[in-house]
């Protein structure tokens, strides 16, 4: 096993894993799924049924919508009952299809099994993945067969498996791994073939040494080096663990494939292998439904569409009411304000905060301590940042790198003054951004 | 057959905020009950040492910083911070940087200086580029320069005396004026147990160096302060006083002397680590000591006042925001070229 490398910053925030010990659970079917048409970063996807359809399980409703999108298939049997809109965790409203089941459940021909997947031709493999919707599945949604098709100027020769999940309270990935380890391990050797890489890393952090001891024992005789990790928030950063497995450092501004490397969720991994050998397209996850409110904790494995009211259902509801409803993890995770959005591909948690664990940000001065920069993974000055920030100088916080910010959260985790540090790094990210675009866009009309 | 009724959540009255939705609970008020917690044991050893002056002074310094502070708060129209105890722990610094006789008026003119131009005028915590405390003291040594250095010896009521520091300029004098002996024959009789325990004259909060470094220790273990800012401001005075003592040893006190006595270790632990004056970063912060400890070592040795500590903060101070940009580094995977122009 490879000496592994300290990222700089980090923080340690409780862990809080309510649902670590419990089983993933099959959800029962639902009436209705109410299924987004984009579940992904890129174009949205374009529908192919109209109202009154009638679907069947893993069916295809929507076509990618152009290079950069993916296809979204249907989660149960039944009539497509809307084409509507549907309320999305940023608040906005997104288009969607509502599914009303007919109970029965019925599976649409599944794609073509490739049982012999490790002689196959790598580009089937890949096409594979497209046909079958598959996105990542820690949190970015960017489709899956444009990440492993990088450009040929960009060989990969590492491929980084992310079972890290660094989040307090998630708890998905960890069970997972407990509970398909094989089929996880056939994903990851998919993705290997893809590629062409020899060089794989699986990283997973020290606090789920059971699943460090069993994706060990199942990689025994593969090429999979089963790294475990130092419990650090954020370990399963992209980049922090790219650094950490190999000493590689992404270019400020770049991707992973600038130094040879793709990174993959174990989750995503898990449904490449269901639809290369099963054929099974994506439109199921396994969610972690958590949180102090709530009277079961768990995980379930949620079809696409399923709403988070029905999921606080199955958790058994809640035996006081939260202050705070988040999609996601509790340093990223985005907050929301009603439970009528559907799961999508990429929701890997639902938290529910009680008033007593939610801190409200009261933003006094910096007090210039310094403690944003020693916790800060890309390792810039939050606590400037946003006093340039809340001066609304942008160009200089352009200057001071606050583009190379990931929103990770750790500088307002600890900052003493309760300043909401990560709310000023986007503010300024999207001014910068706007900036440059109205500049490119000024410089190409004069020219 | 009975069914549990499934309580949900109410929705219509939840937080919607940015991520991170967990928080360390750091607090200003923490770090600042901390840093005055640690300070206690020395201002106990200070009124033990030097008598009812020395908490008067201690607590006049204290109640005027706040009351100031409140006050103006109120003129300047903005919300009342002194909750969060930074001028408490300012007046106490300020009470304790003083020599224990001070005047009860000379006290509130300090105080006033301290908070009102050391720290209000600039927009409260966080935005005054000068220690207040230390900018306070400043003006007092510099507008009652007798007062100021009018200083009390342990165990003799009201007798004034010489500090350590004092003597230690009268005795280079004398081996400038011609008595090589001078300083060998005072570094003679000089007690370091005495020193360390506080059995010296010297301002109440800097005499104890044991209570100073209990203090300064667990604020280091409670990560309340870098450690390597005290760290490299002692190692900076000690190898530029040892160098100079090695060097002539009939002109120079060796550096446990000058980290004994005077404010070297108070200002070590608890001055130049003040976050709001130093750098952000924490290899601005190593800098930003090591400047100061040359400038302490440089008006100790060849300075007009015996003390140095006050003024070498205070100018490195002003070099803060210089630090800032000069160490604000490249981000994570930026290229080597990618700094800030200074």
């Amino acid at each position: 096993m490879s000496e592994f490398f300290r990222f700089y910053g980090g923080v340690h925030p409780k862990q809080e894993k309510l649902a670590s010990k419990v089983a993933i659970a099959s959800a029962p079917l639902l009436e209705r799924y109410t299924v987004p048409l984009q579940m992904h970063i890129g174009a949205p996807a374009k529908l192919v049924v109209q109202k009154d359809s009638k679907v069947l399980r893993g069916q295809l409703l929507a076509e990618a919508g152009g290079f950069v999108s993916a296809r979204i298939h249907s989660p149960t049997s039944g009539i497509i009952k809307e084409v509507t809109t549907c309320l999305g965790v940023t608040g906005t409203q997104w288009p969607a299809v509502i599914i009303e089941s007919d109970g029965e459940d019925a599976p649409a021909d599944p794609l073509t099994p490739i049982p012999d997947w490790q002689e196959a031709d790598p580009t089937v493999l890949l096409k594979r993945i497209g046909e079958a919707g598959i996105v990542g599945m820690g949190g970015a949604s960017f489709p899956t067969q444009v990440k492993l098709s990088p450009p040929p100027d960009k060989p990969i020769d590492t491929l980084v498996i992310n079972g890290v999940e660094c989040e307090p309270c998630l708890t998905a990935d960890h069970r997972l791994m407990l509970e398909n380890p094989e089929q996880i391990i056939k994903g990851i050797l998919i993705v290997a073939r893809i590629l062409g890489v020899k060089n794989i890393f699986l990283g997973i952090e020290k606090n789920k040494p059971d699943a460090v001891e069993l994706m060990s024992e199942k990689a025994k005789g593969t090429p999979i080096q089963v790294c475990p990790l130092e419990v650090r928030y954020p370990q399963g950063a992209e980049k922090q663990l790219i650094y950490a497995l190999t000493k590689r450092k992404v270019p400020s501004g770049g991707l992973p494939m600038a130094i040879g490397c793709v990174v993959q969720n174990i989750a995503s991994a898990c449904a490449i292998a269901d639809a290369v050998i099963d054929g099974t397209p994506l439109y199921e996850r396994v969610t972690t439904v958590t949180g102090t409110p709530l009277i079961a904790p768990g995980n379930w494995h949620f079809r696409v569409g399923t709403l988070y009211e029905d999921a606080v259902r199955l958790a058994g509801g809640v035996n006081e009411d939260p202050a705070k409803i988040i999609s996601g993890g509790p340093m990223m995770g985005l907050s929301v304000y009603s439970l009528q959005i559907p799961i999508t591909k990429n929701c890997s948690g639902i938290l529910l905060l009680s008033p007593s664990e939610v801190n409200q940000y009261q933003s006094k001065s910096c007090i210039r301590c310094g403690r944003c920069n020693d916790t800060c993974p890309m390792q810039l000055m939050p606590g400037i940042l946003s006093i340039q920030i809340e001066n609304e100088r942008f160009e200089l916080a352009e200057t001071w790198h606050v583009l190379d910010c990931m929103e990770c959260g750790c500088c307002s985790y600890v900052c003493p003054a309760g300043r909401p540090l990560v709310q000023h790094m986007r503010r300024a990210k999207t001014e910068v951004i706007a900036r440059r675009q109205a500049t490119a866009a000024a410089v190409k009309k004069n020219s | 057959m009975s069914e549990i009724e499934i309580r949900l959540p109410k929705t219509d009255r939840l937080i919607v905020s940015s991520s991170p939705h967990f928080h360390s609970r750091n607090s200003v008020f923490r770090i600042m009950l901390w840093v005055i917690v640690a300070l206690l044991p020395s201002c106990i050893a200070g009124v033990y040492y030097f008598g009812l002056p020395a908490f008067q002074t201690l607590a006049v310094c204290t109640i005027s910083c706040v009351s100031i502070e409140a006050l103006c708060s109120a003129l300047m129209k903005r919300p009342l911070e002194v909750q969060d105890c930074s001028a408490l722990l300012t007046g106490l610094l300020l009470g304790m940087n003083l020599p224990p006789a001070t005047p009860i008026w000379i006290c509130l003119v300090g105080s006033l200086i301290a908070i009102g131009i050391g720290k209000m005028i600039y927009g409260g915590i966080g935005c005054n580029p000068f220690n207040p405390a230390l900018v306070g003291r400043a003006a007092l040594l510099i507008s009652f320069p007798q007062v100021m250095n009018t200083w009390v010896i342990p165990g003799m009521n009201a007798v004034s005396g010489a500090t350590p520091l004092q003597q230690l300029s009268q005795a280079r004098t004398a081996v400038l004026e011609g008595n090589s002996c001078a300083l060998p024959e005072f570094l003679d009789q000089v007690s370091y147990g005495d020193y360390f325990l506080g059995r010296m004259g010297g301002s109440i909060g800097e005499t104890c160096t044991l209570c100073l470094l209990l203090g300064g220790i667990l604020l280091i273990a409670l990560r309340i302060i870098r450690w390597q800012v005290p760290f490299f401001l002692l190692l900076t005075v000690t190898l530029f006083t040892g160098t100079a003592w090695l060097l002539n040893p009939t002109l120079y006190a060796p550096p446990q002397f000058h980290l004994l006595t005077g404010g070297v270790i108070l200002g070590a632990f608890f001055m130049a680590s003040d976050p709001v004056t130093s750098p952000l970063s924490r290899t601005g912060a190593i800098f930003f000591a090591i400047g100061c400890g040359i400038i302490i070592s440089v008006i100790r040795l060849w300075g007009n006042y015996p003390e140095g500590v006050t003024f070498a903060i205070l100018i490195m101070n002003a070099l803060t925001p210089l630090l800032d940009r000069a160490t604000a580094g490249k981000p994570f995977g930026a290229p080597k070229k990618k700094g800030i122009k200074l």
